[in-house]
C-alpha cells in the first residue's frame, strides 16, 4: 500500500532502452506545516506518455510544477536531459534554483501546458507562439513565424494567428496553448490538467490535439482527470495519493487490474 | 515698451470716479472687461514685444518640460519602486514604504521648498567638503528631481497595483518557459500591467502639468510664473490669468487625446466593456 518506488517505472520502460528525459527521486515539498509530497519517484523516457491521476489535494500538479520549478521542492532530486537541477537553500531556509540560468535553460525544453491556457493577452496568437523562440531561443523571427504558422495550422487555428485570447474559446485558446509550448521544440510536454477548465463540449477537441501528439511519440507528462483519454494515450499511469505513489502501472493494469483498494475505489468514484 | 502703460490704463479708465466704482463694482467690471478692447488683448498676447504671448509660451514649454521630465523619473522610480516593494527583500520594502508613506504625508509645496532649498544646499555642502567647487543647480533640473521625486511615489503605488492586477498565470507561462526576470519584466510584466495602470498614471500625468506651477515659489521661471510677471506689468491680469488658464485647459485637452489612443493601443487584447454589456 506504501509508495512503490521508481521500481515499477523501469521495468516498464527499460525494455525500450530509451533515454531518460525526465528522472524524478525521492521528491519531498511542504508549504509550511503542508506536506505535499512525500518522497515521490517518477521517471520519463524518451517516447513516454506518463499519466499523473489522483484525487485532489494528492499533490499530482505539485509534482509536476516540481519538475520545472515553478514550485521548488523542499527535497530530492529532479533530473531533466539527464542534467541534475542545482539546488540550494535561501537565507529563509527555502529550496531554490542554486542556478538560475541552468533554469532557465532547462525550462526552455519544457513545454508547459496549463489549465487557465495562461496565453498571454496582450499578444496576438502569432506573437504567443513565437515569443519564445524569438526571445528566449533566439530564433530568427521570419523562421519562427513560419513554423508559428504551421503549428497554428496543425491545431487548426490557422486563420486565428491575428486573433488576441480573449475573443477566442477555451478550447481554441487551448490549442493555442499547446502550439505556443510545441514552438519551443520541448523535449519533454508538461500538461497540468489541460482540459479542467473547459466546457464539456470543448474538451474534445484539446484532448484530440495531445492523443495525436501522444501517437506521433511524444514525451509527455501528463496530469489529468480524464480517465479514458489516460487509458487510451498513456504508456505508463502513476496513482498519486497523499503525497505518494499508491500505485503505478502500465495502463491496461491500473485500470484494469487496480491491486490498491483506494485506487479501486478512486476508479470506481471517477467512473 | 510705451504702450504698456496706455493698455493699462484702458483696463481700468481712471477717469471714472471712485464713489461710483465702489458702489457698483458689477458695472465697473463689465465697463474694463468692454474697454478692453479686443484688438488691445489681442496686442497684449501677440507672441512679438510688446506683447506677453512670447513671454506665456516660454513659460509653458518650461511647464511641459518639468512636467514631462518630472513624470519621466517619476515613471521609473515607480516602476523600481513597485518592483521592489512586490519582489525586494524586508529592508528594501521598509524604506520604499518610508519613501511612499513620507512624500504621500507631507504637502507637495512643503515638499518642493525643501528638497529646492534644502537638497541644492546639501549638494552644494557635500561638495565643498569633497573639496570641489559649488555648483550652480539649474532651475529645470531641479524642478524635475523635485517633481520626479514626488511623482515616483505615487507611481510606486500606481504601478504596484496595476502589476497585481495582470492575471499571475501570464507571469508563471514566462517563468515556465525559461524567461529571465528582465526579459519578464520588459515583455510580459510591463506591457501587460499597462491597461491597468493608465487610468492612474493618467492622473498624475495631469496633476503633474499642474505641479509645475507650485515651482513658481522657487523661481522658476514656468507658466505660472510668467503670467504672474506678465499681469503685474501690464496690470491685465484677468486676461493674463485667463489666457494662462486657456493653456492649461488645451494641455490637458491634447494630453487626454494622447493618452486616450495609448490607452486603447495597451488594451487592444481586451475586448471593450461595451461588447459586454
Amino acid at each position: 500500500m506504501m509508495a512503490q518506488g521508481a521500481v515499477p517505472a523501469l521495468k516498464h520502460t527499460a525494455q525500450d532502452g530509451a533515454a531518460e528525459a525526465i528522472h524524478v527521486e525521492n521528491l519531498h515539498k511542504r508549504f509550511g506545516e503542508l506536506h505535499v509530497l512525500k518522497g515521490v519517484s517518477l521517471s520519463a523516457r524518451d517516447g513516454e506518455v506518463i499519466a499523473i491521476i489522483g484525487g485532489s489535494g494528492s499533490g499530482k500538479s505539485t509534482l509536476l510544477r516540481c519538475i520545472n520549478c515553478l514550485e521548488n521542492p523542499t527535497s530530492g532530486i529532479i533530473r531533466v536531459n539527464g542534467e541534475e537541477i542545482k539546488l540550494k537553500a535561501d537565507s529563509h531556509g527555502h529550496t531554490v534554483p542554486a542556478d538560475r540560468k541552468q533554469i532557465e535553460r532547462i525550462r526552455s525544453k519544457l513545454g508547459m501546458v496549463f489549465q487557465n491556457f495562461n496565453l498571454w493577452s496582450h499578444m496576438t496568437l502569432i506573437e504567443n507562439v513565437i515569443e519564445v523562440p524569438v526571445h528566449v531561443l533566439g530564433i530568427n523571427r521570419d523562421v519562427a513565424i513560419s513554423e508559428a504558422e504551421k503549428l497554428l495550422a496543425r491545431v487548426g487555428l490557422a486563420e486565428k494567428r491575428d486573433v488576441y485570447p480573449a475573443y477566442l474559446s477555451g478550447g481554441q485558446q487551448q490549442r493555442a496553448a499547446i502550439a505556443r509550448a510545441l514552438a519551443i521544440n520541448p523535449r519533454v510536454m508538461l500538461f497540468d490538467e489541460p482540459t479542467s477548465a473547459l466546457d464539456p463540449e470543448l474538451v474534445g477537441e484539446v484532448l484530440k490535439v495531445i492523443g495525436d501528439l501522444a501517437r506521433e511519440g511524444r514525451t509527455m507528462v501528463l496530469v489529468t482527470h480524464e480517465m479514458k483519454f489516460a487509458r487510451e494515450v498513456a504508456t505508463h499511469v502513476v496513482y498519486l495519493y497523499n503525497g505518494l505513489v499508491e500505485e503505478e502501472g502500465p495502463p491496461e493494469q491500473i485500470f484494469g487490474a487496480p491491486r490498491s483498494e483506494r485506487l479501486k475505489q478512486f476508479i470506481r468514484n471517477i467512473g | 515698451m510705451p504702450l504698456l502703460p496706455d493698455l493699462s490704463q484702458a483696463c481700468l479708465p481712471p477717469t471714472q470716479p471712485s464713489a461710483v466704482r465702489a458702489s457698483n463694482p458689477g458695472a465697473t467690471l463689465i465697463d474694463a472687461l468692454l474697454s478692453a478692447s479686443a484688438a488691445g488683448i489681442i496686442e497684449l498676447l501677440s507672441p512679438n514685444p510688446p506683447g506677453w504671448g512670447g513671454t506665456l509660451m516660454v513659460g509653458l514649454l518650461h511647464s511641459i518640460e518639468i512636467a514631462l521630465g518630472a513624470t519621466c523619473l517619476g515613471l521609473l522610480i515607480g516602476t523600481g519602486g513597485a518592483y521592489g516593494k512586490l519582489y525586494g527583500g524586508p529592508v528594501v520594502r521598509d524604506l520604499l514604504a518610508v519613501y511612499t508613506t513620507i512624500v504621500r504625508a507631507v504637502p507637495e509645496l512643503v515638499l518642493i521648498l525643501l528638497l529646492y532649498y534644502a537638497g541644492t544646499d546639501l549638494i552644494n555642502q557635500a561638495l565643498t567638503a569633497m573639496g570641489y567647487q559649488r555648483v550652480d543647480i539649474s532651475g529645470l533640473a531641479a524642478g524635475i528631481a523635485v517633481l520626479g521625486f514626488v511623482q515616483g511615489a505615487y507611481s510606486t503605488e500606481v504601478i504596484r497595483g496595476a502589476i497585481l492586477a495582470i492575471p499571475q498565470g501570464q507571469i508563471e507561462a514566462a517563468r515556465a518557459y525559461g524567461m529571465s526576470p528582465g526579459l519578464l519584466l520588459r515583455r510580459i510584466t510591463l506591457p501587460a500591467m499597462l491597461p491597468f495602470a493608465i487610468p492612474g498614471l493618467a492622473n498624475l500625468w495631469l496633476i503633474a502639468t499642474k505641479d509645475t506651477a507650485l515651482l513658481a515659489v522657487v523661481g522658476f521661471y514656468e507658466l505660472a510664473l510668467a503670467t504672474r510677471q506678465a499681469a503685474g506689468v501690464t496690470k491685465a491680469y484677468f486676461t493674463f490669468f485667463f489666457a494662462a488658464g486657456v493653456l492649461y485647459l488645451l494641455l490637458s485637452l491634447f494630453s487626454n487625446l494622447i493618452i486616450g489612443r495609448v490607452e486603447a493601443w495597451s488594451r487592444r487584447g481586451m475586448p471593450s466593456l461595451k461588447d459586454a454589456r
